[in-house]
């Protein structure tokens, strides 16, 4: 045991081999997370580039087949290899574990399985990307998706790898958690980043078989002309969009889903404070990922649908909002006799809670037929999405990732920085986004590759914004790095924000390999901050 | 019109437009004191209960729920959203039910432009002329992939599908000229779809029914031409100054009269009469090479005279670059 004392999963054991054969869940996410890194950046420079072209409202550098390519790649890679895999596949393999004082998951084999399926399909994606791109829109609309000349077939390919990542990793997350937890860690006494993925892993195992299957009827359509969703030869194009969103809005949700999770967890630690409703938000979970099924038709409020449709499916959508709200609430009221910090996790999720507000509410302008009608396919739609998915999953991220950090790095990066990209990703990303619901508003259409003189001075400025937010999300991130520079290491003991859950008070950071030196005992609940107190401790070795 | 719905939106040009900008205005209103009470709520927690340099990390209170307030979470959001709700579908109907004497113009979509077909006979391509003041039924359908049909100024979509007709209605009660988008990505010229429409008073749309086309009689064949090219929207596939775009351009096509052309199949012609009169009306038959045969033909768009038009328009351009 004592020669094991000073070893942590990064270092023991050594060599590439022992990477790329890990069972260890540890590395596993590590793995997911540089991947899911990697694809963000590149999907971010794509964003940054079409923010150029844009910027005045001829294509200056690029021509519309260029623009096409991009706008379909920024979507696909961000959604398919980053926001969908990345809480769950980082952030979620490393710390689901220590959370419920386990060795590792349920099948650590599937597990590294699941990294290589994702990989797979992402060596797909860039070879979409090397052989010239592929102009669908994410979205893979038939008949435009059976009749384009670009690289359909590859890039759908790839998504129907990747979905079966997703839900391996969905179906070791639902085993885990219910059988790995450790003596006396009952449900309500699970932290709710926990309840987070198990309802995110629930919508995934249930959703994700039918984008593959409509991923697959694609393909063949295409190949063989079987005519499913061909016109010509009896098929339906909006079937497709039927297929599409049954799968892309519960995905929705597994991309949110997480976030919240680490929303929960960063204001009561970061206020030192009992959570505000635990039940509450564990059960809203549940019920978000259920009603998110219900609701897919308000994607095609414009597609023709029966009246009665857009009726139910408008009805049913505005049954997202109210667990939704409840969360948000309980959220702000954590603070309410806390300690509050202004620590950089603390800032993202405090600039969360503000823009995932409205990405929420602006959801409720969208959810009401009549004006849909309006604003469907326009930037209010970019903007709305852009508020939700990058406002909401991403900046939970980014506050995730700076809240975990030292616990899966054991070092601790400059703060001061930290807090400044903070705030400058939150200027910045309004800056950029807000103006959209106006260009949605006064009717800019989406997917545009030139637009009309009007909407010129708007969309500089949110061009202008958006190297703000490029640059802010770099130099966090680069801050980040920064720390694991040689003799930056912290004192394995070490509990910087004095968190009660079992990965800080249970383990070293960075953690043993087999997590947890001595079988651990549970001594706690994850936010009695009423009842025990951990003194935030930062020393260095 | 208020100031903020001028900044907000485009012309409130239908007679349901106003009903959904003040649905608009109240889904607004209601969120802007939402977002204000997170908002407030929020600054005003984390700042009271902050963390002072000089305080002492301490054991903290245990209020973790409050029956009230949490029950206000539930019922207030619900009652909200009940109204738009409510709102929302009561509008929505008035924007599917088309009055029994609307005239009906039929509008096809097709890469990359727009057809419409008058109930009187005739018909103008990117260009929608209808009377104020009456309801105008438009069937809908695509001779190719998805489009969407947009009037912004109408706050009426609706999308345009190859294998079945969708309907929607408007009433126009202001004349002028206003745009028209297509909002269902249909590939390279997508954002170039655009056509617009025009609504003139019910006497001056009389009158121009009877005289559609017929201004045009009396133009020289090359200033025919000229108007045919960006009426016919040869414009959005076709550039004039050689630059090419998705097809090759009327310069360059022009400055090459009487020399071969190579097409895909590795066949050539000369470029001539009988050669572009065959590309505009089967444009699939000869592809010149390194293009793409997207072109639909304009087989029933187009009769002889404009056809002659646009012939003598496109030598017109090889003698007006050397100048």
């Amino acid at each position: 045991m004592s020669d094991n004392h000073h070893n942590n999963y990064l270092t023991y054991p050594k060599g590439i081999m022992s990477w790329l054969l890990t069972l260890d869940h540890k590395r596993i996410g590590l793995m997911y997370l540089f991947g899911g890194m990697f694809f963000f950046f590149l999907a971010g420079v794509i964003a940054l580039g079409m923010r150029l072209a844009l910027a005045t409202p001829e294509a200056d550098f690029i021509t519309n087949d260029q623009y096409n390519s991009m706008y379909t790649l920024h979507g696909a890679i961000m959604i398919f290899l980053f926001i969908i895999p990345a809480i769950p596949g980082a952030l979620g393999n490393i710390l689901l574990p220590l959370m419920l004082g386990a060795r590792d998951v349920a099948f650590p084999r599937l597990n590294l399985f699941s990294f290589y399926l994702y990989s797979l399909g992402a060596v797909f994606v860039i070879y979409t990307i090397l052989a010239g791109g592929v102009d669908t829109g994410w979205t893979f609309y038939t008949p435009y998706s059976t009749s384009s000349t670009t690289n359909v077939i590859p890039m759908t390919l790839g998504i129907f790898i990747i979905g079966f990542s997703s839900i391996l990793t969905g179906l070791n997350f639902i085993a885990t958690i219910h059988k790995m937890r450790i003596k006396g860690l009952t449900w309500y006494k699970l932290p709710l980043f926990v309840w987070a993925l198990y309802g995110t892993s629930l919508v995934q195992i249930t959703a994700t078989p039918v984008i593959a299957i409509t991923m697959v009827l694609l393909i063949l359509e295409r190949l063989l002309g079987i005519g499913i969703f061909d016109p010509a030869l009896g098929g339906d194009p909006v079937l497709f969009q039927h297929f599409f969103w049954f799968y892309s809005h519960p995905a929705v949700y597994i991309m949110i889903l997480p976030a919240f999770g680490i929303i929960s967890e960063i204001i009561p630690v970061h206020s030192r404070k009992k959570i505000w409703g635990y039940k509450f938000i564990a059960y809203s979970t549940l019920s978000i990922a259920f009603i998110g099924f219900l609701v897919w038709g308000h994607h095609m409020f414009t597609s023709g649908q029966s009246v009665f449709s857009q009726i139910v499916f408008s009805f049913i959508t505005y049954f997202v909002g109210i667990p939704t709200g409840i969360k948000i609430f309980s959220w702000m009221l954590t603070m309410y006799k806390g300690q509050v910090s202004f620590t950089p996790p603390m800032l993202y999720a405090l600039s969360f809670l503000f823009l995932f507000t409205i990405g929420g509410l602006t959801g409720i302008f969208l959810g009401a037929v009549a004006l849909d009608i309006h604003l469907h396919d326009t930037y209010f739609v970019v903007a709305h999405f852009h508020y939700v998915m990058q406002g909401g999953t991403i900046i939970a991220f980014l506050g995730g990732l700076h809240h975990w950090w030292p616990k899966s790095f054991g070092a601790m990066y400059n703060q001061t920085i930290a807090n400044i990209c903070a705030i400058g990703v939150f200027v910045s990303f309004n800056g950029t986004f807000f103006p959209q619901f106006l260009l949605g508003l006064r009717g800019m259409p989406r997917r545009y590759a030139t637009y009309a003189q009007e909407y010129a001075d708007i969309h500089s400025y949110s061009t202008f914004w958006s190297g703000i937010l490029g640059l802010s999300i770099f130099i966090a991130v680069v801050n980040l790095l920064w720390s694991l520079r040689k003799n930056n290491k912290l004192d394995p003991g070490t509990n910087p924000w004095g968190a009660l859950t079992m990965e800080w008070t249970h383990t070293t950071s960075p953690p043993h390999p087999h997590n947890f030196e001595e079988e651990p005992v549970l001594t706690h609940g994850p936010y009695d901050y009423d009842k025990v107190l951990v003194k935030p401790t930062l020393k260095r070795k | 019109m208020d100031r903020l719905t001028e900044y907000l939106f485009p012309k409130q040009v239908s007679t349901f437009a106003q009903d959904i900008d003040n649905l608009f205005y109240f889904i607004f209103y209601t969120s802007l004191a939402l977002l204000a009470i997170v908002t407030f709520g929020m600054i005003y927690l984390a700042i009271k209960y902050r963390f002072k340099k000089n305080d002492e990390v301490r054991l903290t209170s245990s209020t973790d729920h409050n029956s009230i307030l949490e029950s206000s979470f539930v019922i207030i959001p619900l009652i909200l959203v009940s109204i738009t709700f409510v709102w929302g579908i009561k509008s929505y109907l008035n924007m599917v039910t088309v009055p029994n004497d609307a005239i009906e113009i039929k509008v096809t979509g097709q890469s990359w432009f727009w057809t419409f077909d008058y109930p009187e006979g005739g018909s103008t391509l990117n260009e929608l002329v209808v009377p104020s003041g009456v309801p105008i039924k438009i069937v809908l359908s695509s001779k190719d992939v998805l489009h969407s049909f947009y009037i912004p100024v109408m706050r009426a979509k609706m999308d345009v599908l190859p294998n079945r007709y969708n309907v929607m209605w408007f009433d126009a009660r202001h004349e002028g000229i206003y745009p028209i988008f297509c909002t269902e990505y249909c590939g390279t010229g997508h954002s170039q779809m655009n056509a617009q429409v025009v609504v003139m008073n019910p006497k001056q749309y009389n009158v121009w029914l009877a005289e559609a086309g017929s201004e045009d009689d009396d133009l020289p064949l090359d200033e025919l031409g000229a108007k045919l090219y960006s009426k016919k929207a040869c414009i959005t596939c076709h550039t004039l100054d050689g630059s090419p775009l998705v097809g090759p351009s009327y310069l360059q096509t022009s400055q090459m009269w009487g020399q071969e052309r190579v097409f895909d199949d590795g066949s050539s012609a000369t470029i001539d009469d009988n050669y572009i009169r065959n590309s505009i009306l089967e444009p699939q038959s000869q592809i010149v090479a390194g293009y793409q045969g997207v072109m639909p033909t304009y087989q029933g768009l187009l009769n002889d005279r404009e056809l002659d038009a646009l012939i003598a328009f496109l030598k017109t351009l090889k003698e007006d670059s050397e100048i």
